[in-house]
């Protein structure tokens, strides 16, 4: 099989690479671009662990072949956080202990960022039915729901406060999410 | 205010970070220069004698390094010391479809797996066996020589107290038959290993496993390498629910590739190997007689089960035991009787899950409990309560009750469902259900006889005060890295994100036995707290002197050590780290735990059951049946669990939510199944397992019950609260439509068959459920017939490059 060069946007960076042409984005982006947030779980599009953003949309990186996404921006996990910043939702799942295992977890961020990508507040049944695609075993989903709709409070309070005098979202060691305190 | 800085607070786990930003780094995830991608080749016979294995086109295609084959590892191995019966990859004989027989290395994983059909196994069919009642009868084919009786892996008898007796006192006795059908774990993470075999001789496997020392061990047995030479890395495992606890195929064939090739080798399996690595949940086939006075008090229990165990061992001595240990940890038994069988049949090894083989019983039994409360015109809740096991006591057969909080969580679910006044009050098609269970916090016993710790952490803090926890643990999503950092801040005064934990390797952290039987909080915990107590004491002699207060003023939190009738008077925790190095040297310190003498009896079978604490916990149930399709909708299962204290609630609750999502599962549709020895569902497109859209509202209630021998007072959280929501939504079903459930999943086939929809006569039943061992179904033999043909066919048209 003759590797073929191809280059995708990935997370904002042009990155190129030589890949089997059969090999889907996710094996691209896990072995070739070293991007393994995004998982795999079932070849067959049914478990949503591998999912990511094309242009925004949330795809499933198991079924898609790299070629097709030509020039559009993929975002995976990775891509979620800049150097500084946490996004809300990475805040807000770790608030909420939405994450036990992990494995589903980037997957499931980068659903629930499209969502409210499009939906500034979801409901909880809106939420159900965006995430419907991605399985995850550990939560049984409510602890996912709390960390969306709280997500969802956290950007919109931002938003609402804007300008210069926004608090970012800190990585941990920069904003104090234990609340240490003397009694 | 709390006594506590760390402990019942929700503060997010200190390995979030690392999983929300897609930097955890699972065995998959691993890729090391000049590795090797290896894939395993499958049975395709339930059944047969291996005459000839041929590797000879696999070796010469391009891109293949190297290919292995049982007879490179004959040595016999299995979780279980006592009962392996297990080779790495098959030898001689195959006993499932999926059972591995070979292994490819090869540049890429495109090229392994090209490579496998290149080849050649040669078997002669063996006759198979499919269901228990054939394996209990058939002593003319044995699928393992050893066994003594047909094909019965294990038996074991066990009677406590005057069993004939209490049946005569009975005013009422009920007999029930119950199935419990398989399913699996179904992590969302597939199994994955990488090998490494250094130019020192040394061999490193990272891997996803629950267990990394016993698979030190067994890797050492197999591969006949030294264990000093060997180092086990348990990555984080993404998810586990017991299915990644038993020593497997794919570790040993990428240790033994890596070992031949000298370079590291990941074996990832896909999603259908997942299915066949099973030793998920058990089949098992249940009698239960119960024998009670007219006001509910139990006089005495006849239980028995016979477990499908699938080809080999895996845990199943232990879960066979389980099967019958745990039923009278609830409520009062006076006289018991457990008669426990588990056979062999050519499928996949069930094994441990979540639960780990009291979870079918307890279904049974809280059926029938359900039902006598029925017969004798009682509320569930309320008969449930009168006849509770008390706390700090022992039951019929000789386990330890301690802590007791199975009271409690009824009440709290009585206040919150008003279960008592809503049931057979909401109409046709919907209903309340109620089951109450109890599990074990680690199994009293490691799985091999030894005096040693079950548990060692060990603790270092260096001269800036950042502390290390190091334990052989295995994070499985459960939350153990941050329970062990939790615990370590809380006793030195510092907080979790200011601890690094180092847990799962063999190499650098003290034996852990694994993360298994809900033992980690309680294990761990207690050993980390014993190694954290250590140098507490180390850092407050230090502080007192420079703070000039007597040490038992002083107290630890928040990176301070401060004066309690004083708080400004304080050293900073890196302050006093560097004056008790000065004074002490330097402060590493170990701690261990092992359960107490006399938590269980002495007699044979004794070593199951026996815990240092049981959870309790119950579970209320609402759904809704749709009368013309048969579709049963949970609308929401409450469960209120004991764990002891709540280390931090956030992940009790977590733990409790989705363990109800596993039960719901369960009962509502999985099942591992089999046509012909092929596994009818082995994609996750064919077994469904519940989406956000199918999932019941779930709510958890901590009760708390602060265990005296718990570290601050927890016991586990992980495994017990699946158990009631089982039963809980078959009593809620019949409560719905008035059709006993006796047998799991229940679907909505099952529910139009007992409506009178689905036979012409439409008769309704009041019932399903199996009434005895019988075959009763179609024969799979034929079945099997039929796909053997469609194989053949397929594989003649195969290309052979």
């Amino acid at each position: 099989m003759t590797k073929q060069l191809l280059t995708l946007r990935v997370n904002g960076e042009p990155r190129t690479i030589a890949a089997d042409p059969h090999h889907t984005l996710l094996e691209v982006l896990r072995e070739e671009l070293g991007l393994t947030g995004t998982k795999h779980g079932c070849e067959l599009g049914e478990c949503g662990a591998c999912t990511v953003l094309v242009d925004g949309v949330p795809i499933l990186a198991c079924l898609t072949l790299p070629t097709l996404v030509g020039d559009s921006e993929v975002t995976t996990v990775e891509g979620l956080a800049s150097a500084e910043d946490l996004h809300p939702l990475q805040v807000a799942f770790a608030e909420e202990g939405a994450a036990q295992c992990g494995y589903c977890t980037p997957g499931m961020l980068m659903t629930a960022k499209a969502l409210l990508d499009t939906t500034a507040r979801p409901t909880r049944a809106q939420i159900a039915s965006a995430i419907s695609g991605n399985l995850c075993r550990c939560t049984g989903y409510t602890a996912i729901y709390e960390a969306i709709e709280k997500a969802a409070e956290i950007s919109q309070g931002t938003q609402s406060e804007g300008g210069a005098g926004a608090q970012p979202l800190r990585r941990p060691g920069a904003r104090s999410l234990t609340g240490a305190q003397l009694p | 205010m709390s006594e506590f800085s760390v402990i019942g607070r929700r503060l997010p786990k200190v390995n979030s970070w690392a999983h929300l930003t897609g930097q955890a780094r699972y065995a998959d995830d691993l890729f090391l220069p000049r590795m090797l991608y290896g894939r395993l080749l499958r049975s395709t016979r339930p059944h047969a004698r291996i005459l000839r294995v041929d590797t000879r086109r696999a070796l010469a295609h391009p891109g293949v390094v190297a290919v292995v084959t049982g007879a490179d590892m004959p040595e016999k191995m299995g979780i279980m010391p006592s009962t392996q019966d297990e080779t790495a990859l098959a030898v001689d004989r195959v006993r499932y479809v999926g059972e591995p027989v070979a292994a490819v290395a090869a540049f890429d994983e495109d090229t392994a797996f090209d490579a496998l059909s290149l080849i050649q196994v040669d078997y002669e069919d063996l006759e198979p066996i499919f269901t228990i009642e054939e394996a209990l009868e058939r002593d003319d084919v044995k699928i393992h020589d050893e066994a003594k009786r047909a094909n019965v892996f294990k038996e074991v008898h066990l009677s406590f107290g005057d069993l004939e007796g209490g049946f005569g006192a009975a005013d009422h006795v009920r007999d029930d038959w119950f199935f419990f059908e398989g399913n699996t774990h179904a992590p969302i993470e597939s199994h994955s290993a990488v090998a490494s075999y250094g130019p020192d001789d040394k061999l490193t496997l990272w891997t996803a496993t629950q267990v990394p020392h016993y698979l030190h061990r067994e890797l050492e047995k197999v591969l006949g390498l030294p264990r000093s030479r060997i180092r086990v890395i348990a990555t984080p495992n993404g998810g586990a629910f017991g299915g990644k606890s038993d020593p497997f195929g794919h570790e040993f064939a990428a240790a033994l590739l890596s070992m031949r090739t000298r370079r590291p080798v990941k074996i990832t399996l896909d999603r259908e190997e997942v299915f066949y690595a099973h030793r998920g949940r058990h089949p098992v086939k249940m009698r239960i007689r119960t024998g009670v006075k007219k006001d509910g008090e139990i006089t005495a229990v006849h239980y028995q089960s016979w477990l499908d165990g699938g080809a080999y061992a895996s845990y199943g001595i232990a879960t066979t035991y389980y099967t019958g240990a745990l039923l009278t940890v609830t409520y009062r038994i006076p006289a018991y009787k457990f008669d426990g069988v588990r056979v062999y049949t050519n499928k996949p090894p069930c094994g441990p899950k979540r639960g780990h083989g009291t979870t079918q019983p307890r279904y049974g039994f809280e059926c029938q409990i359900d039902k006598i409360a029925e017969d004798l015109d009682l509320d569930p809740l309320e008969y449930r309560k009168k006849i509770l096991q008390p706390a700090n006591s022992r039951t019929v057969n000789d386990l330890r009750i301690t802590s007791m909080g199975l009271g409690e969580c009824l009440d709290a679910l009585q206040r919150s469902t008003r279960y008592s006044e809503r049931r057979g009050q909401l109409g046709t098609g919907k209903g309340i259900g109620l089951a109450g269970s109890a599990y074990i916090s680690g199994a009293g016993l490691p799985i091999y006889w030894n005096e040693m710790p079950h548990s060692g952490a060990e603790i270092r803090i260096d001269r800036g005060g950042g502390v290390t926890v190091m334990c052989g643990t295995s994070e499985i999503g459960q939350g153990s890295d941050n329970m062990l950092a939790s615990v370590a801040a809380e006793a030195l005064g510092v907080m979790p994100a200011d601890v690094h934990v180092v847990s799962g390797d063999t190499s650098l952290a003290p034996v852990d036995l694994g993360s298994y039987s809900s033992r980690v909080t309680f294990m761990a915990g207690n050993a980390v707290r014993d190694a954290a107590m250590k140098l507490r004491a180390l850092l407050v002699a230090a502080a007192a002197e420079k703070l000039e207060v007597p040490a038992e003023r002083l107290l630890t939190a928040y990176g301070r050590i401060y004066d309690r009738d004083d708080p400004a008077k304080f050293t900073t925790f890196a302050d006093a780290a560097v004056l008790a190095e000065s004074k002490h040297g330097t402060l590493v310190a170990a701690g261990s735990y092992k359960p107490p003498k006399g938590i269980g009896g002495s007699f044979k079978g004794a070593g199951v059951g026996p815990t240092p604490a049981y959870s309790y916990q119950a579970a209320v149930a609402e759904v809704t049946v749709d009368m013309d399709t048969g579709m049963v909708t949970v609308d929401k299962v409450t469960t209120a669990h004991d764990c002891g204290r709540a280390l931090n609630p956030a992940n009790v609750e977590g733990q409790v939510e989705g363990s109800a999502y596993m039960g719901y599962g369960e009962i509502i549709g999985e099942e591992q199944v089999f046509r012909g020895g092929l596994h009818k569902k082995p994609s996750l497109l064919d077994y469904k397992i519940p989406t956000s859209l199918d999932t019941p509202v779930l709510e958890a209630i901590v009760v708390e019950s602060v265990d005296a021998e718990g570290p601050f007072g927890a016991k586990e959280a992980g495994e017990g609260p699946l158990n009631p929501v089982i039963p809980a939504i078959a009593n809620a079903v019949y409560d719905a439509i008035g059709v006993r459930f006796d047998e799991t999943p229940i679907t909505a086939e099952k529910i139009l068959t007992a409506l009178g929809k689905r036979d012409r006569r439409g008769e309704r039943k009041t019932r399903i459920g199996p009434d005895g061992l019988d075959a009763g179904k179609a024969d799979p033999k034929r079945a099997l017939r039929r796909l053997t043909a469609s194989t053949d066919a397929r594989e003649r048209k195969r290309p052979v490059s």
